[in-house]
């Protein structure tokens, strides 16, 4: 980047929030993902006004840019794909109100997803989305992706749970959707921005809907023989029209990774587990708990657990949240896909997923949020060994084509991102992108914020004008 | 080059077949809208032949109006044009439903009743128990973004509606989601039909997730109060309870009076399974001795195993008490459907009560209730109209003002209070639309009130789905495009 344009920043933002320098930039090169991309500048807005005048500055100079929340997104979202500025929102993290009576909150994007449930904690209430990288990544990232968790079974993804945001459009300009209660008259913009992917506006302020913490919680813990077993629990509790707050699925290659690692308890020999939530008034969390456990025993689990304490149950979901870094123990690097099927559809799933994993050499562990289909598989790798690497990406597309065979979709809750762009044509038509393309127009005709992800760049859809992919570098480590 | 509406029956008879294609003013008279009604009424059966139509009206830049059983055109401003209504009752199958994985596809000119009819054969259904309930079809109760009042516990439908299908202005089938309860996969398109009037595509087909249904042992609760205060306080001391009600609402005491004396004309039938009430069979039983004329009342709807019943029962009688509750009566299955039916019914039921009846839906977080009762009161007084309201704990306010006549006078009145009511909900960050008033009321008032900051984005995306603007024109919002200058 020109060293007259970095001093132009400077000028706006003061030294301390600007980072130009190779080093610097290295950090901003990654997120949770397995693909790459260098921004050429990257800034620290602390306000809502600040991101009007940066957005306005790159917009003079024709230069693209993309926000960034804490980087754990697993599409690539917040990479510089074809470089520019990056904003990221990590100095934006204040909680401005939170109001008990009407169950409302209004943070800025950069507040940790976490940080607002322990600020709400205290009169009772927590903010319901809940994803595994909570303790990490930031609401206006789960905005942007319109993230889930294992507790938005039951109550709903983030989208579920925002009433209003402030945006910056691409050009500048300062705009507010929807409203504190939610129902707005009017087309739903908010509920189109949810889940954009950063591609739409930058976000710079969020109200939420917080929720009540349940009178009472019983975590189980059962314990398979098979795979298939758990797989046909999960189909029959969700045809049981059963809804626990959570229903989770871990593998027994997986949950042994974990075990060693975490100590949460899990059986070492077993071939799979199920760690379900019940939650509600304490009559029917009983009723529920013991639904559940007869329809786990009539699958043939070894045993079913309620975990004693919150001690116990802090230990469950400590190895259930923490499984990704456990996985990093056993290879260089994994590889966290991420595709949705009907539930109904869970045993086949699975089954196919191990025959992609032996036809293309690779042990396929899976841990994923089984109540809502959205199957996790993780492929082990070496990113180092280039060949190692495409197989990797073979198998997974192949995985996710089978999703879509079977009825699903391409991603349950991490974006399209610069990682899937070129599936969707699995699942949309030309006149499917043309509207898309339509409406992101609409928001960003130039395509100079976040330029290169959702739309595939493939044929067809040379109108998204993005430029070439220069600083993109998947797998090149 | 555009044809002109003698011509236009034929041009789209040859597109449908003449049986599809309806242009006697007996059989269009049904499809006005406010004052208007359309040359030519076209029912197509599949999403190619509206889209055929919708190419055709494109290029001959006439006007469409989408519509289901028509029980809620009425909302929105009056149309610009108006030369096609397209009736989309016959795009009334179930395209998919795995019971296993709780989810559904259906046409849009699919009937609610009908719907949730074979969803109660595997004991699920739709939580959209909205007004005119026995022939609302889906499409057209999420064009009008009429909420229910089970929206307490099961949120609206942008809650559940996990896809759709439906055709753009230029006349492309189009669709966005799937069939999954979670997906992330493109932009949520479908999320802006809710609530669009008809005015940015056509809906062919939706996809939502089903729910269990609650058990026809669910149970109905009432408490009566001499002030609305006492009400609100048993609405706020059961939401920081950890009981989670299916509906929670507030009825003002002239809607109690209406409760009390007026049986809507809408059939009732099952809305939960087990409930052997037919399609069309019977109307609503009369209401108890509970709707007390003059009082305040508090409904509340729950179910569950015996277990939970109780439960319910013993907290929301204690918390009636420490609330200063007159009276309280918990309903079964013989005396629920009469609450129930009204409270879902309550925008029907005012419709009929009074051709010259205005309705508003407020919006506003629900700690400004108590102040916001007492100055819709007082703007209503000052205008010497009759009102009431059903107030959502959600915090949506359904506010009806009864002018007592029609004419110039009472107009004028009525303009004012409407202007006063936008003002007072502005100013505790609410938002207010009038979703039905007399057509010559209309023009008098915004139906959305005052400027907005997404106004040019939400223009920008109906010339997104609707270049041509085939759809509706005029019936979004006609608010100044520009902010207010301060004077
Ligand atoms: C170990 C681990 C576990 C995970 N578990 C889950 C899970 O259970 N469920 C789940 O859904 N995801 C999960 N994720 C993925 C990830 O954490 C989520 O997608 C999260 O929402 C991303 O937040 P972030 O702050 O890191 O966003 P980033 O990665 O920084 O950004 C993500 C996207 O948001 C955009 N963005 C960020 N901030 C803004 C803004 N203010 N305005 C506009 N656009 C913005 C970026 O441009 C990018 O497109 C997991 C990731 C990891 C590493």
């Amino acid at each position: 980047m020109n060293s007259g344009l970095v001093r132009e920043f400077e000028k706006l933002l003061g030294p301390s929030s600007v980072l130009y320098r190779p080093e610097d930039l290295l950090l901003y090169e990654y997120d949770g993902s397995v693909v790459k991309g260098r921004p050429d500048l990257v800034v620290f807005p602390d306000s809502s006004e600040e991101v009007s005048r940066i957005v306005r500055l790159a917009a003079g100079y024709n230069i693209p840019i993309v926000g960034r929340g804490a980087g754990t997104g697993l599409s690539g979202g917040a990479l510089a794909r074809t470089g520019g500025v990056m904003l990221v929102f990590a100095r934006m993290n204040r909680i401005l109100a939170l109001d008990m009576e009407n169950q409302r909150a209004v943070v800025q994007p950069g507040v940790v997803n976490y940080e607002l449930t322990r600020a709400a904690e205290p009169y009772g209430l927590y903010f319901a989305p809940d994803p595994s990288s909570w303790k990490s990544c930031t609401i206006g990232g789960n905005v942007a992706e319109n993230a889930g968790g294992p507790h938005t079974l039951a109550y709903g993804v983030t989208t579920n749970h925002v009433t209003a945001l402030q945006l910056v459009l691409p050009d500048g300009e300062i705009v507010r959707l929807g409203g504190p209660h939610g129902d707005t008259p009017g087309y739903d913009l908010t509920g189109l921005l949810v889940g954009s992917e950063g591609t739409l506006a930058l976000v710079t302020e969020i109200t939420v809907k917080l929720s009540r913490k349940p009178e009472a919680v019983k975590t189980l813990l059962a314990i398979f023989d098979s795979v298939d077993d758990a797989a046909d629990t999960v189909v029959d509790i969700t045809a049981r029209a059963i809804t626990p707050a959570a229903c989770e699925m871990l593998d027994g290659w997986t949950l042994r990774a974990v075990e060693d690692y975490i100590h949460a308890g899990f059986p070492m020999d077993s071939g799979a587990v199920l760690l379900i939530e019940v939650e509600g008034l304490a009559e029917t969390v009983a009723a529920q708990a013991s639904a559940i456990s007869d329809v786990c025993t009539a699958h043939h689990a070894r045993e079913v657990r309620v975990a004693r304490d919150n001690a116990e149950r802090d230990l469950l979901w400590k190895g259930r949240k923490n499984a990704f870094g456990a996985l990093g123990r056993l290879a260089p690097s994994n590889y966290v896909l991420d595709g949705v099927i009907p539930r109904s559809k869970l045993p086949q799933a699975l089954r196919r997923i191990r025959q992609i994993g032996d036809q293309y050499g690779f042990q396929i562990g899976n841990i994923f949020h089984a109540g809502d289909g959205n199957l996790h598989p993780i492929v082990l790798y070496d990113p180092r060994d280039a060949a190692q690497f495409q197989r990797a990406l073979e198998a997974s597309a192949e995985i996710i084509r089978y999703c879509v065979e079977v009825g699903g979709a391409l991603t349950g809750e991490h974006g399209v991102g610069m990682e899937k762009s070129e599936l969707m044509p699995l699942l949309f038509s030309d006149a499917d992108f043309d509207l898309m393309r339509r409406v992101h127009d609409a928001f960003n005709p130039d395509a100079s914020l976040n330029p290169g992800k959702i739309f595939p760049l493939s044929k067809g859809c040379g109108e998204i004008r993005v430029r070439p992919q220069s600083s993109s570098r998947p797998g090149a480590a | 080059m555009t044809t002109s509406s003698t011509n236009l029956a034929p041009a789209l008879e040859a597109l449908l077949g003449a049986s599809r294609i309806f242009s006697d003013p007996a059989a269009r008279a049904v499809y006005t809208v406010d004052g208007i009604t359309p040359p030519i009424v076209a029912k197509p059966a599949t999403a190619e032949e509206v889209a055929e139509i919708v190419r055709f009206a494109a290029l001959e830049r006439l006007s469409l109006i989408p519509c289901g059983a028509r029980t809620k055109l009425r909302i929105g401003m009056p149309p610009s044009r108006y030369d096609v209504a397209l009736d989309m009752t016959a795009l009334n199958q179930i395209v998919h439903y795995d019971p296993g994985d709780l989810t559904l596809a259906a046409g849009a000119g699919m009937p609610i009743a009908k719907l949730n009819a074979t969803l109660f054969e595997h004991h699920q259904f739709l939580p959209l128990l909205v007004p005119w309930y026995s022939r609302s079809t889906i499409g057209g109760t999420l064009a009008s973004g009429i909420d229910s009042p089970l929206c307490q516990f099961y949120g609206t439908p942008r809650d559940f509606l996990i896809g759709a299908e439906f055709v753009t202005g230029s006349g492309a089938i189009t669709k966005s989601g799937g069939r999954v309860v979670k997906n992330v996969t493109g932009y949520d398109l479908h999320k802006l039909l809710i609530g669009s009037l008809g005015t940015l595509a056509v809906i062919t087909c939706l996809n939502f997730r089903t729910f269990p249904a609650p058990l026809a042992g669910s149970r109905g609760f009432v408490a009566s109060f001499s002030n609305a205060e006492g009400a609100i306080a048993l609405r706020r001391a059961i939401a920081q309870s950890p009981l989670t009600p299916l509906t929670l609402d507030i009825v003002s005491p002239g809607l109690a009076q209406i409760f009390a004396t007026q049986t809507p004309a809408t059939p009732e039938i099952a809305v939960f399974p087990g409930e052997n009430r037919d399609v069309g069979s019977s109307s609503l039983p009369p209401i108890g001795d509970w709707f007390h004329p003059g009082e305040w009342h508090l409904c509340a709807a729950f179910a569950g195993i015996p277990e939970v019943l109780d439960r319910y029962k013993r907290d929301l009688s204690r918390l009636a008490g420490e609330s200063g509750a007159i009276s309280t009566a918990i309903l079964d299955d013989t005396t629920r459907p009469a609450v129930w039916g009204r409270l879902r019914e309550t925008l029907s039921i005012l419709l009929e009560s009074s051709p010259i009846i205005s309705i508003f839906k407020l919006s506003v977080l629900p700690s400004h209730h108590a102040t916001l009762f007492s100055n819709l009161e007082e703007i209503a007084n000052r205008a010497s109209l009759a009102h009431l309201f059903l107030a959502r704990a959600g915090g949506t306010i359904y506010f009806a003002l009864l002018p007592p006549t029609a004419n110039d006078e009472t107009a004028g009145r009525f303009a004012e209070a409407s202007t006063q009511i936008f003002e007072s909900l502005s100013a505790v960050g609410g938002d207010t639309a009038l979703l039905f008033a007399p057509t010559s009321l209309k023009p008098r008032v915004n139906t959305w009130g005052s400027w907005r900051s997404d106004l040019a984005l939400m223009r920008r995306l109906k010339s997104a789905f609707d270049p041509a603007n085939v759809f509706a024109p005029g019936r979004f919002a006609q608010i100044p495009i520009s902010p207010p200058t301060p004077s």
